[in-house]
This record gives structure tokens, C-alpha cells and sequence, in this order.
């Protein structure tokens, strides 16, 4: 999901670099003033556990493997803030050492998959952990929320790769929704797996540590909840049909085609275009919608599967008997 | 071990590699928001910092095929964003520009990469007062990043020589497990981190 570099228009970029800048700024403000010092290294290695984590290879079909992303992994464990920070380190990293993901596609980068990726998902997390109580709530929560925000971080990902106008609304959200709505369900499957032996051996490590939850102010989470508004609001709201209409299409069709393309080439395309335009945006918010019901059934028959009833409700005594090596 | 595939020629000694991190960093900077930038048009400018990016690479002595196979390795991505792009209203011209344009981009950061180490990057983005916590957790994360893919290697390695089940769901369930452990033994190297730290009088 690296948007790689020219791919975005300038005002997008501008536009995602502000609301990813402040999100930044917010989750290292919040983190110099609310987290203990002794975990400051623990940010550093959970960066660096993301990295190695993403080259771990999980057999999907035929040869295909897919590997974990991590972001609502890094929150559940480490909280909304450290998990923007993570993840913007991560991405920055793998920009500048690597190359994957632009540089001038940073801030989108870092907006679809810190901020919408960490502090959106612990928010949904947050949300459904705290009306399910228990390991169970907390893996149901988890898995749902890996799902969501997999799916939201494609859909922003879209939605500012159509403000550009390299690629048009109605091709990239069925695209990108619907591929990562596949992929969410890996991303959700080996977030509960992982957080499940995670829960396992070190119970202590996936409770919320109530010294930090004390301290937590909740200004952060309300500017996490503005800034992803804001970038949701600019970049996904073409749903309601904002961008794509028919005669704009058309006038920039015959304005950008040259004679020198070959029409056998253009002719199909506007086509297959039109009628689909209104439909397509409809049909996939609606499959939205259906999809992230199913999710959160298979989610909830996952963490019954994983958090079988002995367990449940018993993470104290686990954590007193020290089982595990 | 061998994981300096990574940035494995970052420390060569060339020109390239010996002019200033900060001159290096703006340049690419100027050079790939300059060329993502730019209308879809004629190939010329698009040759023409091609041809300035060979010259580059030429003089910084880094082999050609392992710039080559690095960019190659990227290349997937880009062609899938562009591949969306086909359906859209540029058609073909679009996505063959749209293509080119990116690979330019991405030859820029793969030179800068492989011409300057990591860390001088750091240094850079420290005098221009990037926030510290930021750069301490990306300082941490490059120290440990190798750290972490030797351990998980080796994890990978007993656990391939233990478990000899085909099953998918049984491979995903240790496969999982290997990274749980990851991130267990990731925090206790956390903690043994911050006494080490404090012992030398961090902060």
C-alpha cells in the first residue's frame, strides 16, 4: 500500500503532509509527556520488530504468501500514540533506506498507515475492547480492528491517489477496497494469532498497563479523531459522488486524448466508464458495509476459537503461575 | 550476518560518497519532487535526469546490476498503482509516463541509499530539527533491525527443523507463534536497553 513517488499531485501531497505532520506532531507530544522514559527504547525495538515482522512470510495459495503489517498490532500492545511514532519511523525507514514509498508521497504514507492505520485502529479497538470484556473482547477487537483499518488505509489510499487524478475514483476504490478487504482478513487473522501467543507466554505485555492508562489524556485521541476526519472528509468523501460526473469525464476525455493515441484503445473506455460511475461507488460502499458485518461475525467465531471459556477471565492467574519459558 | 544487502555499498569511497550527506539528501529531495511533479509531456526531461542519475551512479562506482536488481525489486509496486491508471482517463500514454516518471523517482532514492549511510542521514535530519523522539526511535530501529532479522532467522530455522506438518493452519499458528517470540524478545531487549542506557547516563 506504499504509494510510490509520482503518483500524487502536489496539492494532494501538500494536503496529506499537513494532516500527517500533525498527526505526527500530536502522537510525539503526546508520547514525551505521557510515556514512561523506561519505554522510550521499547519504541525503537517495536520499530525494528515491524520491520523484521513484515519479511515473516505466511503461506497463503498457490505459492502466494502475505506478511503482517502491523500497525494495530504495535497499538493494542504499545498504545495510539507510540504506534503513530512506530509506524511513521517505520515508513520514513523504509523511504529513505529503501525506497519503498516515495519521498514526496511520505505524508500520505504516513497518514494512510500510521494515523489511519494505528490511532484508527486502537480507536476501533478501543471501542469494541472496552464493550467486550476479557482476552476474548480484546482479540475479537483486535481482529476487527486489523480489518478495518487495513480496508480504511486502502480507501484513503485511493481516495488520494483520485484527488490526483492519476487514476479515476470508480476504478481505484472497487481496486483497492476490495483487494484489501481480502488482505484485512490476513491482517486480522495473524494479529489474533499473534496477540493470542502473545497472551499466552507474557500475559502482562497485552494488558493495559494502568499507570499509563491513568495518565492518558484524552486531547490526543480527540486530535487523532479530528485529523482522521479531516483526511477521510478530503480524500474519501468522492463516495458521495463528488468527483467522478459524467460530463467532466468526458471533457477532459477529449481534451486529453491526441490523435496519436489509437481510438480502438480510448473508444472502450468511457463505455465501460459511464454507467458503472454512480453504481460502482454505491456497490462498493454497500459490499463495505456487508463485508465489515461478516468480518466482525468471523472475528468474533476466531476469538471463541482462540480464547476458548477455561481461559477467559483467568489472565491473573496465568500471570501469577509464570507459565512459559 | 549477512544482511548488508541492505546498504551494502553506502560505505564506499567515491565522489559520490564522500560529498556531504545534507547536499546529497536535498538534491534527491529537489530532484524527486521536481520530476513527480511533473505534466504529463515528452520524454525529454524524463531522459534528460535519467541520463544525470547515470551519470551519478557511473561516478559512484556502486555496480550497476545491484542498482539495477534493487530497483527491479520496487518496480512491482509501481507497476500495480499504474496498472489503475490504465482504466482511467489517461489510458496508455498515462500509465507508460506515469511508469517512467516513477521509476526515475525510484532510482533517485535507490542512488541516495546506496550512496549514504544511514546514519549521516540521521545526522542531517537532526540539524534540521526533526524531534528527537523521532529520531531516537529511528536511530534504535536501524541499530536493531539486523539484530531482529538474525533472531528471527534463527527462529525460523528451528522452528523449520522442528515442526514438518504441511498444514497451512499449522503453519500459520507457529508461524505466528515465531512472531509473538519476536515480539517478546524485542521488549526484553527493550528493557536491557534502557539500563544500558542508563547506566552510561542517558538523559
Amino acid at each position: 500500500m506504499h504509494i510510490p513517488d509520482g503518483f500524487l499531485d502536489a496539492k494532494t501531497a501538500v494536503a496529506a503532509g499537513v494532516l500527517a505532520a500533525t498527526g505526527l506532531g500530536v502522537a510525539l507530544r503526546h508520547a514525551q509527556h505521557h510515556l514512561p522514559p523506561r519505554r522510550v527504547p521499547l519504541l525503537g525495538l517495536a520499530a525494528a520488530f515491524v520491520f523484521a515482522a513484515q519479511m515473516i512470510n505466511f503461506p497463503v495459495a498457490g505459492g502466494t504468501s502475505g506478511h503482517l503489517v502491523g500497525a494495530v498490532l504495535v497499538a493494542v500492545l504499545l498504545g495510539p500514540s507510540a504506534a503513530v511514532v512506530v509506524m511513521s519511523a517505520v515508513l520514513v525507514v523504509q523511504c529513505l533506506m529503501f525506497a519503498d514509498g516515495g519521498l514526496s508521497a511520505i505524508g500520505a504514507n504516513i497518514l494512510n498507515m500510521g494515523l489511519l492505520g494505528g490511532a484508527g485502529g486502537w480507536a476501533i479497538y478501543h471501542g469494541v475492547s472496552r464493550t467486550v470484556k476479557g482476552l476474548f473482547g480484546q482479540v475479537l477487537a483486535a481482529t476487527f480492528a486489523a480489518w478495518c483499518s487495513t480496508v480504511l488505509a486502502a480507501v484513503a489510499c485511493a481516495g488520494e491517489l483520485a484527488t490526483s487524478r492519476t487514476v479515476s475514483w470508480s476504478v481505484a476504490l472497487p481496486a483497492m477496497a476490495g483487494i484489501h478487504m481480502l488482505i484485512g482478513v490476513g491482517e486480522g487473522l495473524i494479529t489474533a494469532l499473534v496477540l493470542v501467543a502473545i497472551a499466552r507466554t507474557r500475559p502482562e505485555l497485552v494488558q493495559p498497563d494502568p499507570a499509563i492508562e491513568a495518565r492518558q489524556t484524552y486531547g490526543a485521541v480527540v486530535a487523532y479523531g479530528v485529523l482522521i476526519a479531516a483526511g477521510l472528509a478530503l480524500f474519501a468523501s468522492p463516495l458521495a459522488s463528488r468527483w467522478p460526473d459524467g460530463l467532466d469525464r468526458t471533457a477532459e476525455l477529449l481534451g486529453f486524448k491526441e490523435r496519436a493515441t489509437a481510438p480502438i484503445l480510448a473508444a472502450p473506455i468511457p463505455e465501460y466508464e459511464m454507467p458503472g460511475v454512480q453504481g460502482s461507488a454505491l456497490a462498493t460502499s454497500l459490499a463495505g458495509v456487508v463485508g465489515t458485518l461478516i468480518v466482525f461475525v468471523l472475528a468474533w467465531w476466531l476469538a471463541r476459537v482462540l480464547v476458548p471459556h477455561r481461559v477467559r477471565g483467568e489472565g491473573r492467574e496465568s500471570d501469577t503461575t509464570g507459565q512459559g519459558p | 550476518m549477512r544482511h548488508d544487502f541492505l546498504d551494502r555499498y553506502s560505505r564506499l569511497d567515491s565522489p559520490i560518497h564522500r560529498s556531504s550527506a545534507a547536499v546529497k539528501l536535498v538534491a534527491a529531495m529537489a530532484l524527486v519532487v521536481g520530476t513527480a511533479l511533473l505534466p504529463p509531456s515528452g520524454p525529454i526531461p524524463l531522459a534528460t535526469i535519467s541520463l544525470l542519475l547515470i551519470a551519478v551512479a557511473v561516478a559512484s562506482r556502486v555496480p550497476w546490476w545491484f542498482l539495477v536488481r534493487r530497483i527491479l525489486l520496487l518496480e512491482p509496486f509501481v507497476l500495480g498503482v499504474a496498472a489503475l491508471a490504465l482504466f482511467g482517463p489517461g489510458g496508455w500514454r498515462l500509465f507508460l509516463f506515469l511508469i517512467a516518471k516513477s521509476t526515475v523517482c525510484l532510482s533517485t532514492m535507490v542512488l541516495l541509499a546506496n550512496t549514504t549511510p544511514f546514519s549521516d542521514l540521521l545526522r542531517v535530519l537532526k540539524s534540521a530539527r526533526v524531534p528527537s523522539l523521532l529520531l531516537t526511535t529511528m536511530s534504535l530501529m536501524y541499530r536493531y533491525v539486523f539484530v531482529l532479522l538474525d533472531e528471527a532467522g534463527r527462529m525460523k530455522r528451528a522452528r523449520a527443523s522442528r515442526t514438518f506438518s504441511r498444514q497451512r493452519a499449522l503453519a500459520w499458528q507457529t508461524t505466528a507463534t515465531v512472531v509473538s517470540q519476536l515480539f517478546i524478545r524485542s521488549s526484553e531487549r527493550a528493557d536491557r536497553i534502557w539500563a544500558a542506557m542508563c547506566a552510561r547516563g542517558w538523559r
